[in-house]
Protein backbone atom coordinates (compact mmCIF):
# COMPACT_ATOMS: atom_id res chain seq x y z
CA UNK A 1 0.00 0.00 0.00
CA UNK A 2 1.03 3.53 -0.32
CA UNK A 3 0.67 6.04 1.78
CA UNK A 4 0.35 9.95 0.78
CA UNK A 5 0.93 12.69 3.41
CA UNK A 6 0.61 16.70 3.60
CA UNK A 7 4.46 17.64 2.68
CA UNK A 8 5.59 20.25 5.78
CA UNK A 9 3.29 23.43 5.27
CA UNK A 10 6.50 25.32 5.58
CA UNK A 11 8.00 23.82 2.38
CA UNK A 12 4.60 24.10 0.44
CA UNK A 13 4.32 27.74 1.50
CA UNK A 14 7.32 28.77 0.59
CA UNK A 15 6.50 27.10 -3.40
CA UNK A 16 3.14 28.76 -3.76
CA UNK A 17 3.00 32.43 -1.14
CA UNK A 18 1.24 34.70 -2.75
CA UNK A 19 0.58 33.65 -6.35
CA UNK A 20 -2.73 32.36 -7.78
CA UNK A 21 -3.61 28.87 -7.88
CA UNK A 22 -5.24 26.42 -8.80
CA UNK A 23 -5.67 23.15 -7.39
CA UNK A 24 -5.89 19.80 -8.35
CA UNK A 25 -6.75 17.13 -6.11
CA UNK A 26 -7.13 13.21 -5.63
CA UNK A 27 -9.47 11.58 -4.09
CA UNK A 28 -7.21 8.35 -3.91
CA UNK A 29 -7.60 4.64 -4.23
CA UNK A 30 -7.97 1.64 -2.69
CA UNK A 31 -3.83 1.07 -3.04
CA UNK A 32 -3.22 4.38 -1.14
CA UNK A 33 -4.20 6.16 2.05
CA UNK A 34 -4.86 9.83 1.17
CA UNK A 35 -5.19 12.31 3.68
CA UNK A 36 -8.19 14.09 2.46
CA UNK A 37 -8.73 15.72 5.91
CA UNK A 38 -5.89 17.21 6.29
CA UNK A 39 -5.48 18.67 2.68
CA UNK A 40 -9.04 20.15 2.99
CA UNK A 41 -8.23 22.33 6.06
CA UNK A 42 -4.74 23.12 4.70
CA UNK A 43 -6.42 24.29 1.18
CA UNK A 44 -9.08 26.24 3.24
CA UNK A 45 -6.24 28.01 5.22
CA UNK A 46 -4.68 28.93 2.28
CA UNK A 47 -4.43 33.20 2.03
CA UNK A 48 -3.71 32.35 -1.71
CA UNK A 49 -6.06 33.44 -4.50
CA UNK A 50 -8.07 30.02 -5.56
CA UNK A 51 -8.96 30.71 -9.36
CA UNK A 52 -10.38 27.09 -9.01
CA UNK A 53 -10.16 23.66 -7.54
CA UNK A 54 -11.07 20.41 -9.39
CA UNK A 55 -10.93 16.99 -6.90
CA UNK A 56 -11.27 13.40 -8.80
CA UNK A 57 -10.83 10.09 -8.48
CA UNK A 58 -7.55 8.97 -10.17
CA UNK A 59 -5.70 11.82 -10.84
CA UNK A 60 -3.30 9.21 -12.38
CA UNK A 61 -5.81 8.42 -15.57
CA UNK A 62 -3.96 10.86 -18.37
CA UNK A 63 -7.35 10.80 -20.54
CA UNK A 64 -9.67 11.66 -17.15
CA UNK A 65 -7.10 13.61 -16.38
CA UNK A 66 -7.00 15.39 -19.55
CA UNK A 67 -10.52 16.16 -19.79
CA UNK A 68 -10.96 17.74 -16.56
CA UNK A 69 -8.35 20.33 -17.88
CA UNK A 70 -10.17 20.64 -20.93
CA UNK A 71 -13.59 21.49 -18.80
CA UNK A 72 -11.23 24.29 -16.11
CA UNK A 73 -9.12 25.24 -18.68
CA UNK A 74 -10.34 29.42 -18.37
CA UNK A 75 -9.28 28.94 -14.46
CA UNK A 76 -6.21 26.46 -15.02
CA UNK A 77 -5.30 29.52 -17.05
CA UNK A 78 -5.84 31.88 -14.55
CA UNK A 79 -3.90 30.68 -12.45
CA UNK A 80 -0.17 31.20 -11.83
CA UNK A 81 0.74 27.73 -10.92
CA UNK A 82 -0.94 24.89 -10.20
CA UNK A 83 -1.24 22.66 -6.99
CA UNK A 84 -1.51 18.82 -6.64
CA UNK A 85 -2.67 16.87 -3.60
CA UNK A 86 -1.96 12.91 -4.75
CA UNK A 87 0.58 10.73 -4.86
CA UNK A 88 4.13 11.16 -6.88
CA UNK A 89 1.78 9.56 -10.37
CA UNK A 90 -0.62 12.11 -10.07
CA UNK A 91 1.59 15.31 -9.68
CA UNK A 92 3.63 13.71 -12.88
CA UNK A 93 0.35 12.90 -15.05
CA UNK A 94 -0.96 16.39 -14.39
CA UNK A 95 2.54 18.32 -14.95
CA UNK A 96 3.15 16.19 -18.31
CA UNK A 97 -0.08 17.92 -19.13
CA UNK A 98 0.54 21.12 -18.87
CA UNK A 99 3.71 21.61 -20.21
CA UNK A 100 3.76 25.77 -20.10
CA UNK A 101 2.39 25.70 -16.28
CA UNK A 102 4.42 25.72 -13.28
CA UNK A 103 3.16 22.29 -11.08
CA UNK A 104 3.93 21.94 -7.99
CA UNK A 105 2.68 18.99 -5.44
CA UNK A 106 1.74 19.50 -1.82
CA UNK A 107 2.50 15.84 -1.20
CA UNK A 108 4.86 13.08 -0.28
CA UNK A 109 4.51 9.59 -1.47
CA UNK A 110 6.19 6.88 0.84
CA UNK A 111 5.45 2.51 0.35
CA UNK A 112 3.91 0.39 3.05
CA UNK A 113 5.24 -3.08 2.66
CA UNK A 114 1.70 -5.61 2.72
CA UNK A 115 0.30 -4.75 0.25
CA UNK A 116 0.08 -7.03 -3.09
CA UNK A 117 -0.60 -5.76 -6.72
CA UNK A 118 -0.05 -2.44 -8.00
CA UNK A 119 2.00 -0.16 -6.84
CA UNK A 120 3.20 3.26 -8.27
CA UNK A 121 6.90 1.80 -8.74
CA UNK A 122 5.13 1.25 -12.43
CA UNK A 123 3.81 4.65 -12.54
CA UNK A 124 7.20 6.85 -12.42
CA UNK A 125 7.22 7.02 -8.77
CA UNK A 126 9.51 5.36 -6.46
CA UNK A 127 7.42 6.80 -3.39
CA UNK A 128 10.56 8.10 -1.47
CA UNK A 129 8.40 10.15 1.08
CA UNK A 130 10.19 13.70 0.51
CA UNK A 131 8.80 14.87 -3.27
CA UNK A 132 11.34 16.28 -5.11
CA UNK A 133 9.02 17.23 -7.84
CA UNK A 134 8.75 20.95 -6.93
CA UNK A 135 12.55 20.95 -7.94
CA UNK A 136 12.49 19.24 -10.83
CA UNK A 137 9.35 20.62 -13.10
CA UNK A 138 7.53 17.86 -11.96
CA UNK A 139 9.76 14.88 -13.70
CA UNK A 140 11.04 12.53 -11.14
CA UNK A 141 14.53 12.56 -11.21
CA UNK A 142 14.79 9.30 -8.65
CA UNK A 143 13.13 7.25 -11.24
CA UNK A 144 13.97 8.59 -14.77
CA UNK A 145 17.59 8.95 -13.99
CA UNK A 146 19.07 5.43 -13.79
CA UNK A 147 21.51 7.23 -11.05
CA UNK A 148 18.56 9.27 -9.34
CA UNK A 149 20.84 11.75 -9.52
CA UNK A 150 19.20 15.07 -7.60
CA UNK A 151 22.09 17.90 -8.34
CA UNK A 152 22.38 17.60 -12.00
CA UNK A 153 23.09 15.58 -14.79
CA UNK A 154 26.31 13.38 -14.77
CA UNK A 155 28.33 14.00 -18.13
CA UNK A 156 26.86 10.77 -19.99
CA UNK A 157 24.03 12.00 -21.85
CA UNK A 158 25.12 12.30 -25.75
CA UNK A 159 22.53 14.79 -27.79
CA UNK A 160 19.98 14.80 -24.80
CA UNK A 161 20.18 10.57 -24.61
CA UNK A 162 21.10 8.38 -21.37
CA UNK A 163 24.34 7.32 -21.16
CA UNK A 164 22.88 4.09 -19.51
CA UNK A 165 19.81 3.71 -22.52
CA UNK A 166 20.36 5.48 -25.52
CA UNK A 167 16.91 5.08 -26.77
CA UNK A 168 15.90 7.26 -23.44
CA UNK A 169 15.81 10.95 -22.87
CA UNK A 170 18.04 12.25 -20.42
CA UNK A 171 15.61 13.43 -17.31
CA UNK A 172 17.81 16.13 -16.43
CA UNK A 173 17.69 17.29 -19.63
CA UNK A 174 13.97 16.79 -19.90
CA UNK A 175 14.03 18.56 -16.24
CA UNK A 176 16.53 21.96 -17.81
CA UNK A 177 14.15 22.29 -21.03
CA UNK A 178 11.25 22.57 -19.07
CA UNK A 179 11.91 25.08 -16.47
CA UNK A 180 14.10 26.71 -19.02
CA UNK A 181 10.55 27.50 -20.71
CA UNK A 182 8.74 28.24 -17.47
CA UNK A 183 11.58 31.09 -16.49
CA UNK A 184 12.33 28.88 -13.45
CA UNK A 185 16.24 27.87 -14.17
CA UNK A 186 17.19 29.08 -11.31
CA UNK A 187 15.15 26.29 -9.10
CA UNK A 188 18.20 24.29 -10.29
CA UNK A 189 20.77 26.45 -8.25
CA UNK A 190 19.58 24.81 -4.99
CA UNK A 191 21.85 22.17 -3.39
CA UNK A 192 19.83 19.39 -2.64
CA UNK A 193 20.64 17.03 0.11
CA UNK A 194 20.98 13.35 -0.54
CA UNK A 195 17.86 11.01 -0.36
CA UNK A 196 16.38 10.17 3.13
CA UNK A 197 16.33 6.21 2.86
CA UNK A 198 15.20 6.00 6.66
CA UNK A 199 12.01 7.34 5.43
CA UNK A 200 11.58 4.31 3.19
CA UNK A 201 11.49 1.48 6.66
CA UNK A 202 7.99 0.35 7.61
CA UNK A 203 8.42 0.54 11.15
CA UNK A 204 9.00 3.91 10.77
CA UNK A 205 6.03 3.95 8.56
CA UNK A 206 3.81 2.39 10.41
CA UNK A 207 4.20 4.22 13.93
CA UNK A 208 2.60 6.73 12.31
CA UNK A 209 -0.74 8.60 13.24
CA UNK A 210 -3.37 7.69 10.84
CA UNK A 211 -2.14 5.23 8.76
CA UNK A 212 -3.85 2.50 8.23
CA UNK B 1 55.32 23.43 -3.32
CA UNK B 2 51.97 20.86 -3.00
CA UNK B 3 48.86 20.71 -5.93
CA UNK B 4 46.77 23.00 -3.88
CA UNK B 5 49.83 25.84 -3.65
CA UNK B 6 50.46 25.47 -7.45
CA UNK B 7 46.68 26.20 -8.22
CA UNK B 8 46.94 29.22 -6.43
CA UNK B 9 50.13 30.25 -7.94
CA UNK B 10 48.72 30.92 -11.23
CA UNK B 11 51.59 28.42 -12.55
CA UNK B 12 50.45 26.65 -15.93
CA UNK B 13 49.98 22.61 -14.49
CA UNK B 14 49.74 19.08 -15.62
CA UNK B 15 48.45 16.47 -14.47
CA UNK B 16 48.21 12.74 -15.69
CA UNK B 17 45.74 10.11 -15.39
CA UNK B 18 47.10 6.60 -13.67
CA UNK B 19 44.56 3.87 -14.82
CA UNK B 20 45.27 0.76 -11.74
CA UNK B 21 45.52 -2.46 -13.01
CA UNK B 22 42.87 -4.72 -13.38
CA UNK B 23 44.81 -7.61 -10.87
CA UNK B 24 47.48 -7.06 -7.88
CA UNK B 25 50.66 -6.02 -9.90
CA UNK B 26 50.93 -2.87 -8.24
CA UNK B 27 54.58 -2.56 -9.52
CA UNK B 28 53.39 -1.65 -13.10
CA UNK B 29 51.15 0.95 -12.35
CA UNK B 30 53.56 2.77 -10.25
CA UNK B 31 56.71 1.81 -12.43
CA UNK B 32 55.77 1.97 -15.79
CA UNK B 33 52.98 4.35 -15.89
CA UNK B 34 54.03 7.26 -13.34
CA UNK B 35 57.93 6.64 -12.68
CA UNK B 36 58.64 7.99 -16.27
CA UNK B 37 56.84 11.18 -15.74
CA UNK B 38 58.02 12.32 -12.47
CA UNK B 39 58.68 15.90 -12.14
CA UNK B 40 57.22 16.21 -15.14
CA UNK B 41 53.43 16.58 -14.20
CA UNK B 42 51.69 18.17 -11.08
CA UNK B 43 49.74 15.68 -10.49
CA UNK B 44 48.67 12.11 -10.99
CA UNK B 45 44.98 11.33 -11.35
CA UNK B 46 44.48 7.86 -10.02
CA UNK B 47 40.58 6.73 -11.57
CA UNK B 48 38.47 4.83 -9.56
CA UNK B 49 37.61 1.75 -11.34
CA UNK B 50 37.08 3.94 -14.50
CA UNK B 51 34.82 2.86 -16.89
CA UNK B 52 32.94 0.26 -14.58
CA UNK B 53 35.58 -2.26 -14.99
CA UNK B 54 36.51 -3.74 -11.62
CA UNK B 55 40.25 -2.98 -11.03
CA UNK B 56 42.19 -2.59 -8.11
CA UNK B 57 41.57 0.93 -6.17
CA UNK B 58 42.51 4.16 -6.12
CA UNK B 59 43.24 4.26 -2.73
CA UNK B 60 46.74 2.10 -2.24
CA UNK B 61 47.77 3.39 -5.67
CA UNK B 62 47.35 6.90 -4.29
CA UNK B 63 48.90 5.70 -0.75
CA UNK B 64 52.15 4.32 -2.46
CA UNK B 65 52.69 7.27 -5.43
CA UNK B 66 52.28 9.39 -2.46
CA UNK B 67 55.07 7.53 -0.38
CA UNK B 68 57.07 7.69 -3.45
CA UNK B 69 57.14 11.98 -3.38
CA UNK B 70 54.65 11.66 -6.07
CA UNK B 71 51.67 13.95 -6.13
CA UNK B 72 47.96 11.80 -6.16
CA UNK B 73 44.98 13.23 -6.92
CA UNK B 74 42.29 10.19 -5.65
CA UNK B 75 39.64 9.76 -7.85
CA UNK B 76 36.28 8.64 -5.86
CA UNK B 77 33.07 8.18 -7.34
CA UNK B 78 29.35 7.51 -6.09
CA UNK B 79 28.91 4.51 -8.10
CA UNK B 80 29.72 2.25 -5.57
CA UNK B 81 29.75 3.31 -2.21
CA UNK B 82 26.97 4.87 -0.08
CA UNK B 83 27.95 7.97 2.44
CA UNK B 84 29.36 5.60 5.05
CA UNK B 85 31.91 3.82 2.70
CA UNK B 86 32.33 7.40 1.00
CA UNK B 87 33.08 9.13 4.21
CA UNK B 88 35.29 6.79 5.60
CA UNK B 89 37.24 6.39 2.38
CA UNK B 90 38.07 10.13 2.58
CA UNK B 91 39.51 10.04 6.12
CA UNK B 92 41.48 6.89 5.06
CA UNK B 93 42.56 8.47 2.67
CA UNK B 94 44.01 11.66 4.20
CA UNK B 95 45.51 8.98 6.92
CA UNK B 96 47.46 7.79 3.96
CA UNK B 97 48.70 10.92 2.85
CA UNK B 98 46.49 11.44 0.09
CA UNK B 99 45.69 15.38 0.43
CA UNK B 100 43.88 15.98 -3.27
CA UNK B 101 40.33 14.66 -4.09
CA UNK B 102 38.57 14.69 -7.56
CA UNK B 103 34.70 13.73 -6.94
CA UNK B 104 32.67 12.26 -9.93
CA UNK B 105 29.46 10.97 -10.30
CA UNK B 106 30.53 7.59 -12.13
CA UNK B 107 29.72 5.29 -14.99
CA UNK B 108 27.06 3.53 -14.96
CA UNK B 109 27.34 -0.21 -14.04
CA UNK B 110 26.25 -1.82 -17.13
CA UNK B 111 29.45 0.21 -19.39
CA UNK B 112 31.59 -2.08 -17.64
CA UNK B 113 32.30 -5.81 -16.83
CA UNK B 114 30.20 -5.86 -13.94
CA UNK B 115 26.54 -4.92 -15.59
CA UNK B 116 24.18 -6.56 -12.89
CA UNK B 117 25.92 -5.00 -10.29
CA UNK B 118 23.57 -3.04 -7.91
CA UNK B 119 24.08 0.71 -8.67
CA UNK B 120 24.71 2.89 -5.37
CA UNK B 121 24.54 6.28 -5.91
CA UNK B 122 23.39 7.21 -2.58
CA UNK B 123 25.23 10.90 -2.90
CA UNK B 124 26.06 12.41 -5.76
CA UNK B 125 29.22 14.68 -7.14
CA UNK B 126 27.39 17.97 -5.61
CA UNK B 127 26.67 16.28 -2.23
CA UNK B 128 30.17 14.26 -2.09
CA UNK B 129 31.86 17.38 -2.25
CA UNK B 130 29.91 19.24 0.07
CA UNK B 131 30.21 15.92 2.48
CA UNK B 132 34.39 16.47 1.54
CA UNK B 133 33.81 19.62 3.10
CA UNK B 134 31.79 18.98 6.27
CA UNK B 135 34.19 16.78 7.03
CA UNK B 136 37.31 19.29 6.49
CA UNK B 137 35.21 21.24 9.32
CA UNK B 138 35.51 18.25 11.99
CA UNK B 139 32.16 17.02 11.30
CA UNK B 140 30.40 14.04 9.51
CA UNK B 141 27.64 14.46 7.11
CA UNK B 142 25.05 14.24 9.93
CA UNK B 143 27.05 16.65 12.20
CA UNK B 144 28.88 14.29 14.08
CA UNK B 145 31.87 15.41 16.07
CA UNK B 146 35.53 13.82 14.26
CA UNK B 147 38.50 13.04 16.34
CA UNK B 148 40.79 15.10 14.45
CA UNK B 149 39.78 16.57 10.83
CA UNK B 150 41.52 16.12 7.00
CA UNK B 151 42.34 18.57 4.97
CA UNK B 152 41.83 18.16 1.15
CA UNK B 153 42.22 19.93 -2.21
CA UNK B 154 39.12 19.38 -3.91
CA UNK B 155 38.25 19.06 -7.31
CA UNK B 156 35.72 18.16 -9.69
CA UNK B 157 34.95 17.70 -13.64
CA UNK B 158 32.69 19.41 -16.06
CA UNK B 159 32.23 18.93 -19.83
CA UNK B 160 32.74 21.54 -21.99
CA UNK B 161 31.30 20.38 -25.07
CA UNK B 162 28.02 18.86 -23.52
CA UNK B 163 24.40 20.42 -25.10
CA UNK B 164 22.93 22.05 -23.72
CA UNK B 165 26.00 23.45 -21.59
CA UNK B 166 24.25 25.88 -19.42
CA UNK B 167 23.36 22.99 -17.72
CA UNK B 168 26.94 22.12 -16.70
CA UNK B 169 27.64 25.75 -15.65
CA UNK B 170 24.68 25.63 -13.46
CA UNK B 171 25.81 22.12 -11.98
CA UNK B 172 29.83 23.56 -11.91
CA UNK B 173 28.41 26.67 -10.19
CA UNK B 174 26.84 24.36 -7.46
CA UNK B 175 30.15 22.23 -7.32
CA UNK B 176 32.18 25.43 -6.12
CA UNK B 177 29.84 26.24 -3.56
CA UNK B 178 30.18 22.92 -2.56
CA UNK B 179 33.36 22.97 -2.01
CA UNK B 180 35.59 22.27 -5.70
CA UNK B 181 38.84 24.64 -5.90
CA UNK B 182 39.39 22.97 -9.35
CA UNK B 183 38.01 21.49 -12.62
CA UNK B 184 39.04 18.99 -14.59
CA UNK B 185 37.40 18.50 -18.06
CA UNK B 186 36.34 16.30 -20.44
CA UNK B 187 38.48 15.56 -23.81
CA UNK B 188 38.46 18.56 -25.84
CA UNK B 189 38.98 18.45 -29.95
CA UNK B 190 37.79 21.41 -30.38
CA UNK B 191 39.21 24.61 -29.20
CA UNK B 192 35.74 27.03 -30.67
CA UNK B 193 33.54 24.96 -28.27
CA UNK B 194 36.28 25.43 -25.08
CA UNK B 195 37.16 29.10 -26.06
CA UNK B 196 32.91 29.82 -25.94
CA UNK B 197 32.87 27.59 -22.66
CA UNK B 198 35.72 28.87 -20.77
CA UNK B 199 34.13 32.51 -21.49
CA UNK B 200 31.33 31.35 -19.57
CA UNK B 201 33.26 29.45 -16.74
CA UNK B 202 35.99 32.02 -16.40
CA UNK B 203 33.12 34.50 -14.09
CA UNK B 204 33.78 31.67 -11.66
CA UNK B 205 37.61 32.27 -10.73
CA UNK B 206 38.46 28.85 -10.14
CA UNK B 207 40.91 26.91 -12.16
CA UNK B 208 40.32 25.01 -15.51
CA UNK B 209 42.68 21.91 -16.89
CA UNK B 210 41.55 21.14 -19.67
CA UNK B 211 41.38 17.44 -20.98
CA UNK B 212 43.31 16.22 -23.56
CA UNK B 213 43.04 12.50 -24.97
CA UNK B 214 45.25 11.60 -27.46
CA UNK B 215 44.19 10.29 -30.44
CA UNK B 216 45.10 6.74 -31.20
CA UNK B 217 43.42 6.16 -34.81
CA UNK B 218 41.04 7.72 -36.63
CA UNK B 219 38.23 4.68 -35.74
CA UNK B 220 38.37 5.61 -31.96
CA UNK B 221 37.66 9.62 -33.07
CA UNK B 222 35.04 8.07 -34.89
CA UNK B 223 33.62 6.07 -32.11
CA UNK B 224 34.07 8.90 -29.59
CA UNK B 225 32.09 11.11 -32.05
CA UNK B 226 29.48 8.75 -31.76
CA UNK B 227 29.08 7.31 -28.53
CA UNK B 228 31.07 9.66 -26.00
CA UNK B 229 28.94 12.97 -24.73
CA UNK B 230 30.60 16.17 -25.52
CA UNK B 231 33.10 14.88 -27.52
CA UNK B 232 33.25 16.07 -31.19
CA UNK B 233 36.34 15.01 -32.85
CA UNK B 234 36.85 17.96 -36.36
CA UNK B 235 36.30 15.87 -39.45
CA UNK B 236 40.55 17.66 -40.13
CA UNK B 237 41.94 15.63 -37.21
CA UNK B 238 40.23 12.08 -38.62
CA UNK B 239 41.67 13.11 -41.75
CA UNK B 240 44.87 13.46 -40.71
CA UNK B 241 45.09 10.39 -38.59
CA UNK B 242 42.95 8.17 -40.94
CA UNK B 243 46.03 9.14 -44.02
CA UNK B 244 48.99 8.08 -41.69
CA UNK B 245 50.89 4.98 -42.17
CA UNK B 246 50.77 2.96 -39.27
CA UNK B 247 54.12 3.71 -38.07
CA UNK B 248 53.43 7.64 -38.37
CA UNK B 249 50.20 7.67 -36.19
CA UNK B 250 52.13 8.35 -32.79
CA UNK B 251 53.71 11.42 -34.80
CA UNK B 252 50.50 12.57 -36.08
CA UNK B 253 48.77 11.88 -32.74
CA UNK B 254 51.53 13.94 -30.89
CA UNK B 255 51.19 16.90 -33.46
CA UNK B 256 47.31 17.19 -33.03
CA UNK B 257 47.99 17.08 -29.28
CA UNK B 258 50.27 19.73 -29.19
CA UNK B 259 48.24 21.97 -31.48
CA UNK B 260 45.08 21.45 -28.93
CA UNK B 261 47.52 22.03 -26.29
CA UNK B 262 49.00 25.44 -27.71
CA UNK B 263 45.26 26.84 -28.15
CA UNK B 264 44.09 25.64 -24.22
CA UNK B 265 47.19 26.96 -22.89
CA UNK B 266 45.97 30.77 -23.43
CA UNK B 267 42.38 29.76 -22.22
CA UNK B 268 42.93 28.20 -18.70
CA UNK B 269 45.26 27.01 -16.09
CA UNK B 270 46.44 23.56 -17.08
CA UNK B 271 46.23 20.26 -19.28
CA UNK B 272 45.14 16.85 -18.11
CA UNK B 273 46.04 13.95 -19.97
CA UNK B 274 44.06 11.09 -20.51
CA UNK B 275 46.27 8.53 -22.27
CA UNK B 276 44.06 5.76 -21.84
CA UNK B 277 46.73 3.15 -22.60
CA UNK B 278 48.36 5.04 -25.07
CA UNK B 279 52.11 4.90 -23.81
CA UNK B 280 53.43 7.95 -25.46
CA UNK B 281 52.70 10.96 -22.85
CA UNK B 282 56.33 11.53 -22.04
CA UNK B 283 57.06 11.83 -25.79
CA UNK B 284 53.95 14.07 -25.82
CA UNK B 285 55.28 16.26 -23.02
CA UNK B 286 58.59 17.00 -24.64
CA UNK B 287 56.81 17.49 -27.99
CA UNK B 288 55.15 20.23 -26.27
CA UNK B 289 57.92 21.69 -24.48
CA UNK B 290 55.90 21.63 -21.01
CA UNK B 291 58.06 18.82 -20.00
Amino acid sequence: MLVTQLKPEEEVLAKISGKRLFIFGCLGCKELYFPKEEVAKFVDGLKEEITGRATLDYLCNREFVKAYIGEYSKEIEGAELVLVFSCGVGTQVVSALLEGKLVYTGCDTLYLNGFQGLSARNFNCDQCGQCYLNYTAGICPITNCPKGLLNGPCGGAKNGKCEVDPEADCAWVLIYKRLEKLGKLDTLTKILSPRDYSKNITEYLSQKEGVK
Amino acid sequence: MNFSEKLKSGKFLITCEVAPIKGVNIAEVLEEEAEPLRGKVDGFNVTDMQSSVMRLGSLPVCHFLAQRGLEPIFQVTCRDRNGIALQSDLLSAYVLGIRNVLVLTGDYMTLGDHPEAKPVFDLDSVSLLKVASTLMEGKDMKGNELDGKPEFCLGAVVNPGYDPVELQLIKMEKKIRAGAKFFQTQAIYDLEIFEKFMKEAEKFKVPVLGGIIPLKSAGMAKYMNEHIAGISVPEKYIKMMAEAKKEERVKTSIQISVELIKGIKSLCQGVHFMPMGWKHTLELLEATELA
